[in-house]
């Protein structure tokens, strides 16, 4: 039977870290609230802005532009966004591990890197990494997202990639968190969801069709990403949340446990001393 | 809808500005800026740094945009905005700040300065301060 010291040290240090991932709980809840908050007043503009193109796309006829040209895929580039610290469960795993799967069959693709973890993931693999970009931050910023996004969108103009998909954790609600692809570029006007009209609205454009398709699109793919590194940051607290709490339960159980061990201890202890003492007695006697 | 009034909606990335039923607005369209009324013929426009005029039941106020584009339909109007602040909601200091940077950097002769940008930095801020100083 274990000592009655070394239980007590045990049962001490179990609680130091119950205390860590309790306020670490506390904290990932507090951000958590936050950028779901972001995520959600993020939405009207994805989806206005995904309506006003899939109506620029119709009205305007099958218009060209570098950003739609569907080339055959030759050079794919993958954007995987992870989040930039562990502690949350299988929220990193299971994107990268989606990652690797989609770049097994593409061995020359070229990698675009959002996030600590999913680097040194990939850099540990020998994978060549084109660009990474670590520590955006806990409050996403627009310009992130402009700077990832023009960044693809200049490759691709210059034919370096033919086809951009991006990799995220879609941010479902606390407890799910799916991984999902979607292919950034060449990017696809959505066609119209539910609404009933429709039939092509002949619109007056300004300037023209072609600059404000220019001038869209860009947008467009930039909002791709910004919504990308929003559910990411979502997702990475609540699964982080959901670690921690769960790392706090188990300290709880661990405790409950090594107390009933240390109790039966000290009893057997207490036990053995008052038979000593009677036994010693009834010698004695 | 009905005949009268029309539906403004300003969103940005981050948020949804503004949200309700106004009587006029002007917009600084990439051509100038136009007016819309309700029932306005169905057109999508993009828009430059500048301020959006709106009337509302006999109100008058004003919105500060910085690029993006509007979209007219069925006297719905929909104003992508890359920023979007109402004339209270603007912060004076940092748009000063902003200014001066821009002013500076325009000012200094570096070699490969990105003028386009500090340009557009210099427009906003100023747009930003101009609203914020007339409400």
């Amino acid at each position: 039977m274990a000592n009655l010291r070394d239980l007590r040290r045990r049962i001490k240090s179990i609680k130091g870290t119950q205390q860590i991932t309790k306020a670490m709980k506390a904290v990932s809840a507090a951000k958590m609230r936050k950028a779901q908050e972001a995520v959600i007043s993020a939405r009207p503009y994805s989806k206005r802005i995904k309506g006003v193109l899939g109506r620029v796309a119709v009205a305007s006829g099958g218009i060209n532009h570098p950003l739609l040209a569907v080339r055959e895929p030759k050079k794919v580039a993958f954007i995987v966004m992870s989040a930039d610290r562990g502690l949350c469960g299988g929220f990193n795993g299971n994107i990268i591990r989606r990652a690797a799967q989609e770049l097994k069959g593409a061995t020359d693709a070229s990698l675009i890197t959002i996030g600590r973890k999913s680097r040194d993931f990939f850099k540990r693999r020998g994978y060549k990494i084109t660009k990474e970009y670590i520590g955006l931050g806990d409050d996403v910023k627009y310009a992130s997202a402009r700077d990832i996004g023009s960044f693809v969108v200049e490759k691709y103009s210059n034919e370096e990639y033919d086809v951009v998909y991006l990799i995220y954790s879609q941010f479902i609600n606390v407890l799910v968190q799916k991984p999902i692809m979607v292919k950034l570029l060449p990017a696809e006007p959505p066609a119209e969801e539910g609404e009933d009209e429709t039939k092509k609205v002949d619109y007056v454009f300004e300037p023209s069709a072609e600059a404000v398709m220019a001038e869209l699109l860009p947008k467009y793919i930039e909002n791709a990403i910004y919504q990308g590194l929003l559910e990411t940051k979502a997702g990475f607290y609540s699964a982080q949340m959901t670690a921690m709490d769960n790392a706090t339960k188990n300290a709880s159980e661990m405790i409950d446990k090594l107390t009933l061990v240390m109790n039966r201890a000290r009893q057997a202890v207490i036990t053995k001393e008052i038979s000593e003492i009677c036994s010693g007695a009834a010698a004695l006697e | 809808m009905s005949g009268k009034g029309q539906r403004l909606e300003i969103v940005t990335p981050q948020r949804k500005v503004f949200s309700e039923d106004v009587d006029f607005l002007v917009a600084p369209g990439a051509e100038g800026e136009l007016g819309i009324l309700p029932s306005h013929a169905p057109l999508i426009t993009s828009l430059n740094v500048g301020i959006m005029r709106i009337e509302q039941e006999g109100k008058k106020f004003k919105v500060v945009v910085s690029g993006g584009f509007m979209e007219v339909r069925n006297s719905r109007v929909t104003v992508l905005a890359t920023a979007a602040e109402r004339p209270d909601e603007i912060n004076v200091e940092r748009a000063e700040a902003a200014k001066k940077r821009a002013e500076d950097r325009l000012a200094s002769k570096v070699p490969d300065l990105d003028t386009l940008r500090a340009e557009m930095a210099l427009k906003r801020a100023l747009m930003r301060l101009k609203a914020a100083n007339d409400k």
